[in-house]
């Protein structure tokens, strides 16, 4: 439906260029299921998120400097003598972590109301592909600082790509632009690090589009029946999201101001020096899952430790693509799954698990953790959820979205077009 | 049931940001004391008289071996971030002219000398890295001006390693150049005990002794990587109100918008 505005330039433009009736159309009336809880705040922290790291970025690229010889300094200057330099740097610094927080909270919460599950595939794999390309985003931004956990992380991932059969070597030193992590490799992460978030930017359309097609699952994982199921986007979404997003911002905040290093390496604070290796070679916090596994996966068969663990972690990530064929239960929502309901948590913990293990020196225990934890990764995946779609009897499902939530039977129930105002 | 689930969810993220604070007691060293610092905390600031006392120590003692490179000497004085050290302008262009610099080249094409100016960083005790290891028997006392920020303990650390000297246990073979050091990784340390009791006199009077002299510098190292902790901090309690404010306004709206629907 046309929008219908009393601004004559609104109508003027509106009928040439429609985007104010798809603004209504999508951020205004757009349906929304009604029983949302707040699990479902964090998509759109996260695109806030992507934001404020672009915005903040953009501003420190504009003092910042890609080469070996400077980029250290650089980045100092901008903290002392830029102003307010520190307040961007620290922003966009603990963003990324924030960033990956969000995110993984909003991939836990897909996992266990089963929003990847028909029809909201593609909107899932999607959602991978954003991942992927957060991943390489944080990594490249990693680098630029030029400290030593930088040079050093960077030599070391991509020397994973090393493993490759046959042309490994030569995948490398294409990579780096030389023969070692240099002023090409600083300058090419760079640029792709300016590049990548506004792909993700587009990624992020296409996103909001598949979600906007058949609109948000919920916590029952039942399908709208009708509008009485339904409320408007705004203002019912707009105000919770809000107030979601000022609770996110107090404990966003409280790091960015009061503990700015918390969630960093001190080693990055140290310039890069390819002559001095550091003791430990961790990566940021939001890897070490993936770091784990990279580490844990012993010789297999002909395939060496090395190939087996950049097949790991690279598959740990792939293997999400397919999970909407991997779960063969019918039910999406784990309220009604008495089986998957807890094995979520044992997911849960499981990387947690590996997250410990990849900050720990693989030594004695941690070798056999990893190894366990990341075993489990695979077999959660690949072997438990279609046996336990097949196995498990689902509770019975509520009738409507509305019955469900108008427990004391019949309440107001607010319209697709009920008005914000009350009498 | 809900309530589980987040502190399940807080829990996980506490073991993330601890294990990695663990990894650093894995190596057998003695744990490191906390020190009182007048920059803990949300409202924690720099002690102006310990910043300058801190400044005396490194200028008399540490400025002989380490460099300080991203610090200008404006940056002690009220045009530094937060007001500096507390110096004035004045003493600031006498601290500066202290030093010789190398400027150049003039118009006959040639380096010359000259007294270091305010806009100076603060001039390195060794021309490069080289010659400073040279005269250190290979070992390159590190630039000081992240110290305190690139080190797991921060402040603490920096404490530990200026106060825990102590004779070579016995069984330990030490090579000549090294010395024990309780919270140094390895503790082999090629620098020797920097400090002593009155290694230097206060200008204002406060006895010397080692432990005051190392929490003095390090507040001063602590200032000289962070100079803007004082505004960071200010800044976030003004943010931390507002956002309070702003999101208790929300949850109130929140609330009169979703009435109609529950």
């Amino acid at each position: 439906m046309a929008l219908q505005s009393q601004n004559k330039v609104v109508r003027w433009i509106d009928h040439r260029l429609p985007i104010f009736t798809f603004m209504n159309h999508e951020l205004n009336e757009y349906p929304t299921p009604k029983n949302l809880n707040y699990w479902w705040n964090y998509g759109s922290l996260a695109g806030i998120m992507l934001l404020i790291m672009i915005i903040t970025g953009i501003f420190l690229a504009m003092e910042y400097t890609p080469n070996v010889n400077l980029a250290f300094d650089s980045v100092e200057r901008i903290m002392r003598d830029v102003n307010y330099g520190w307040l961007i740097r620290y922003i966009h610094m603990n963003g990324a972590s924030f960033f990956f927080i969000v995110t993984y909270i909003h991939i836990f919460r897909g996992l266990y109301f089963g929003s990847y599950k028909q029809p909201r595939e593609l909107l899932w794999m999607i959602g991978v592909v954003i991942l992927l390309c957060m991943m390489a985003t944080a990594f490249m931004g990693y680098v630029l600082p030029w400290g030593q956990m930088s040079f050093w992380g960077a030599t070391v991932i991509t020397n994973l790509f090393s493993a490759v059969p046959l042309v490994g070597n030569e995948i490398v030193t294409w990579l780096w632009g030389g023969f070692s992590v240099d002023n090409p490799t600083l300058n090419r992460f760079y640029a792709l690090h300016y590049l990548l978030p506004f792909v993700i930017l587009g990624i992020v359309g296409l996103h909001v589009m598949a979600l906007h097609t058949h609109g948000s699952n919920n916590p029952l994982g039942i399908d709208r029946k009708g509008p009485q199921d339904s409320i408007p986007f705004h203002p019912y979404y707009t105000i919770k999201d809000m107030f979601g997003l000022g609770v996110f911002l107090l404990i966003f905040c409280g790091f960015v101001f009061f503990g700015p290093n918390l969630l960093g390496d001190p080693a990055n604070y140290i310039r890069a020096n390819p002559l001095q290796t550091p003791p430990e070679i961790v990566p940021e916090w939001y890897f070490l899952p993936f770091y784990a596994m990279l580490r844990s996966v012993p010789d297999i068969l002909f395939i060496k430790a090395k190939l087996a663990g950049v097949l790991a972690m690279f598959g740990s990530i792939g293997l999400l693509f397919i999970l909407p064929w991997l779960d063969t239960s019918p039910v999406r929502s784990a309220r009604f799954r008495p089986v998957y309901k807890w094995v979520f948590w044992l997911l849960v913990i499981d990387i947690v698990l590996l997250a410990m293990v990849g900050a720990h020196r693989p030594e004695g225990l941690w070798v056999i953790a990893g190894r366990l934890g990341t075993l489990y990764y695979f077999v959660h995946f690949l072997i438990l959820f279609p046996l336990i779609g097949i196995f498990e009897r689902p509770l019975p499902l509520p009738n409507s979205i509305s019955e469900a939530v108008t427990k004391k039977g019949g309440g107001k129930v607010a319209g697709a077009t009920a008005p914000m105002e009350k009498p | 049931m809900r309530k589980h689930v987040l502190a399940l969810g807080l829990a996980a993220l506490g073991f993330v940001v601890l294990s990695s604070g663990a990894m650093a007691q894995e190596e057998a060293m003695p744990p490191l004391a906390k020190q009182k610092w007048s920059f803990d905390g949300p409202f924690g600031t720099y002690d102006r008289a310990a910043l300058q006392r801190g400044f005396e120590v490194f200028q008399n003692v540490c400025s002989n071996c380490h460099s300080l490179k991203l610090v200008t000497y404006g940056d002690y004085g009220p045009g530094g971030p937060g007001g500096g050290l507390g110096y004035n302008d004045d003493e600031v262009k006498a601290i500066a002219a202290a030093k010789e610099t190398t400027d150049g080249p003039n118009d006959q094409g040639e380096m010359f000398q000259r007294p270091a100016r305010a806009s100076d960083h603060i001039v390195p005790p060794f021309p490069n890295d080289q010659a400073n290891r040279a005269a250190h028997n290979g070992a390159l006392p590190p630039d000081l001006s992240l110290i305190v920020k690139a080190r797991e303990g921060n402040a603490d650390y920096v404490y530990g390693i200026l106060t825990g000297y102590k004779p070579t246990p016995a069984g330990m073979k030490m090579p000549d150049t090294m010395q024990y050091n309780e919270h140094f990784p390895g503790h082999q340390i090629s620098m020797p005990a920097p400090l002593s009791d009155d290694l230097v006199t206060y200008a204002d009077g406060t006895k010397a002794t080692t432990a005051q002299e190392a929490h003095d510098v390090v507040t001063f190292l602590q200032w000289a990587a962070e100079p803007h902790l004082e505004d960071r901090k200010r800044t976030g309690v003004k943010v931390m109100i507002f956002l309070l404010f702003m999101t208790g306004v929300l949850y109130a709206a929140k609330r009169k918008i979703w009435a109609s629907v529950h």
